[in-house]
């Protein structure tokens, strides 16, 4: 009899909610019981309050169960799991659940269906296909391609990638870089993370795609330290790939040289700001350089430097494995393709939706999230880090482009959405951002690294009905200078969740101060 | 657990000569001091110096630029709470509170005993699943008060 195939997912989340767990007690089980179990460690489908989510190879697809706790286990044997039987935890056949179907995953639609490292997994999902029709291209080609997709940074900013691969194509000489930016450090992100502990090839190729569109031989990936998994992954990945000589001195044995190297962030947020993040790939002090000269002119090492988001550089793969039109076909306006939406925080359903832009935030919130994890109101909502605005209610129904994000004095940026309920206080939010600033200016700026500091004092005097009225327009006043006057959007963003908190929730700072016992 | 070598300048070494050739070798350099001895001893700050011929006053810049390398010896085990919004949002200020209350120390702090450190961090990515706390390699995902505590005995089993 041929042994039954449960699927364990390996990532962060997983993991951090028990999976390994969960396995080692089915492995037991099923040796207790004397069934021949093979446990494949496959990624997560990103529904992360299923987690850990358990799938069982049936003659009707997966069925899953979740969340499992290893606790579970005895019961799900007795309930004849292994043949989808039925339990509390049964969750159906995993395809069919209406949050995932509805999705257009492109970027992560490998995402709990692959092991993660495995490159034959890969090649059978369709990768490489991108890669093997590059080789053959001309660089020109290839960034055509990438122009008619339309394909904007994913990093946050939103700049066309085509464009950039242009400007560096155009720089002569032969000592190029591509540099992907895997600092994600905003809070409410994993997109990126998911991407590299789930489908780290689909990074590897896009990232080498890109240094034959521009005459590059050298690419980084720039993580940040905080993802230990995804560092081992990823150095995996890479290893196979040197092994399957899909990097190396000649890629797919067509006679082009592409090497790459995962170097390791050391907990700084500025860092994910490109000038900055290559600083401190050249081994200095993160400190933010003034633009220009721009990175694609004179980035790494002084030389002509291609720095993208791991999604982007996923993108690519896509995008050359398709064509830059289907691409574009997707999304609204200037927003082309689907955009990676993270519902995080107090949510009830958080993970990863993937859906072309123009999706509106109530339909993310209540549809797929459906509403706080705590069952209260959600009165606030930051998208896009913690440089992002705190939007309420009334904004929800605003379509999610970068356009229109722009329009309401918010930003989409990677397309983290942090929800917070009704016992939020906005007061403590908004300090909090400058708080956050003044830990992590990286120093070069005034207005970022004195500004900051200011603006905590400022608003703790608002809190504690200092002069309120006036601190108020002090703290209006030094926004401005932090806007105006920034060398980079840290300093220079930091008022939005400022000013978005004290203009939707101006309640918050209203309160008699808290008297302390 | 983090591991605890004696500090020999003949490994330092070991370690510099294996990376002083990487282009922007220093932070390589930083991390795998690091990883070997929990910290960046101070007597290799020279040697890194010489290594890639840059100022002492360079390397001291870069470790203390970067929130992540540390310059002193922390706890038997050290952990980072996550403060960031995400986790905020699912009550994180009331674990970062207990977990101060419950070993007696603030942020970058080590207990008396030498058994923990406690450093703050802004995101691990693991967003939905808040608040988290990171221990070696491990993320620790909906620290309760109930499970911050069955964590805390469990580490100190380990450590014990």
């Amino acid at each position: 009899m041929s042994s039954i195939k449960v699927y364990v997912p390996t990532d962060t989340t997983s993991v951090s909610l028990g999976a390994d767990k969960v396995a080692a007690a089915i492995k037991q089980q099923a040796e207790n019981n004397k069934v021949a179990v093979d446990i494949v460690r496959t990624s997560t489908r990103g529904m992360f309050w299923l987690e850990p989510l358990i799938e069982v190879e049936t003659r009707e697809g997966r069925i899953g169960y979740g969340p499992v706790e290893p606790h579970n286990v005895d019961a799900l044997f007795t309930a004849g799991f292994l043949e989808g039987g039925d339990h509390p935890l049964r969750v159906g056949k995993v395809d069919d659940i209406p949050w995932l179907a509805e999705q257009q995953r492109r970027m992560f639609r490998r995402l709990g269906a692959t092991r993660p490292t495995s490159l034959d997994d890969y090649h059978e999902t369709g990768g490489l296909k991108g890669l093997e029709k590059a080789i053959h291209m001309v660089p020109q080609a290839i960034v055509d391609e990438i122009k008619t997709s339309g394909l904007r940074g994913r990093g946050g900013a939103g700049f066309p990638t085509g464009i950039k691969w242009q400007t560096v194509l155009d720089c002569s000489g032969s000592e190029k870089y591509i540099v992907c930016n895997a600092d994600e450090g905003d809070s409410g992100t994993f997109a990126d993370r998911l991407v590299m502990e789930c489908d780290p090839y689909s990074l590897i190729e896009g990232m080498i795609i890109a240094g034959l569109a521009v005459g590059a031989e050298q690419g980084y990936i720039y993580l940040r330290c905080e993802y230990p998994r995804a560092h081992k992954i990823l150095n995996q990945a890479i290893e196979t790939a040197y092994a399957e000589k899909i990097l190396g001195d000649s890629v797919l044995g067509k006679g082009k040289r592409f090497d790459l190297e995962v170097r390791l962030a050391a907990g700084a947020y500025v860092c994910g700001e490109e000038t900055s993040l290559l600083e401190s790939l050249e081994g200095k002090r993160g400190l933010v350089r003034a633009k220009p000269p721009l990175p694609a002119i004179e980035g790494l090492f002084g030389k002509p430097t291609i720095v993208n988001n791991v999604l982007s550089l996923t993108a690519v793969s896509d995008i050359l494995a398709t064509s830059g039109g289907e691409y574009q076909a997707l999304g609204v306006g200037r927003s082309t393709g689907t955009m990676q939406f993270q519902l995080a925080g107090n949510i009830k359903r958080g993970g990863l939706v993937e859906v072309p832009f123009g999706i509106s935030l109530e339909e993310l919130l209540y549809d797929y999230g459906g509403g706080s994890a705590s069952g209260r109101p959600i009165r606030a909502v930051q998208v896009g880090g913690p440089l992002g605005s705190y939007l309420t209610e009334a904004e929800f129904d605003t379509p999610m482009t970068y356009e229109e994000f722009t329009e309401i004095g918010a930003v989409l940026g990677h397309g983290g959405i942090v929800v917070f309920d009704d016992t939020v206080d906005m007061a403590q939010q908004a300090r909090f951002a400058m708080e956050f600033c003044a830990a992590e200016s990286c120093g070069k700026c005034t207005p970022c690294r004195i500004g900051s500091t200011r603006g905590v004092e400022v608003i703790d005097r608002i809190i504690n009905n200092e002069d309120r009225e006036q601190n108020i327009e002090l703290l209006h006043d030094l926004c401005d200078t932090m806007d105006a006057a920034s060398l980079c959007a840290l300093g220079g963003m930091t008022s939005l969740p400022v000013r978005s908190a004290i203009q939707y929730f101006h309640i918050d700072f209203e309160k008699e101060p808290e008297v302390n016992p | 657990m983090t591991v605890k070598p004696t500090i020999l300048t003949g490994d330092i070494q070991d370690i510099l000569d294996g990376l002083k050739h990487k282009p922007g070798a220093l932070l390589p350099i930083l991390h795998a001091l690091q990883d070997h001895y929990g910290f960046i001893p101070s007597v290799s700050v020279p040697m890194i110096a010489d290594a890639l011929n840059i100022s002492t006053a360079d390397v001291q810049g870069v470790i203390t630029f970067y929130h992540f390398f540390r310059t002193s010896r922390g706890g038997k085990t050290t952990i980072h709470i996550c403060r960031a919004e995400a986790c905020q949002s699912r009550g994180s200020r009331e674990t970062e509170t207990y977990i101060k209350q419950k070993l007696d120390i603030d942020f970058h702090q080590t207990t008396d005993d030498g058994a923990f450190s406690l450093e703050p961090v802004y995101c691990l990515g693991n967003c939905t699943c808040g608040p988290n706390l990171r221990v070696c390699d491990d993320i620790h995902a909906r620290m309760s008060k109930e499970r911050v505590d069955d964590l805390l005995t469990e580490l100190g089993r380990e450590a014990g």
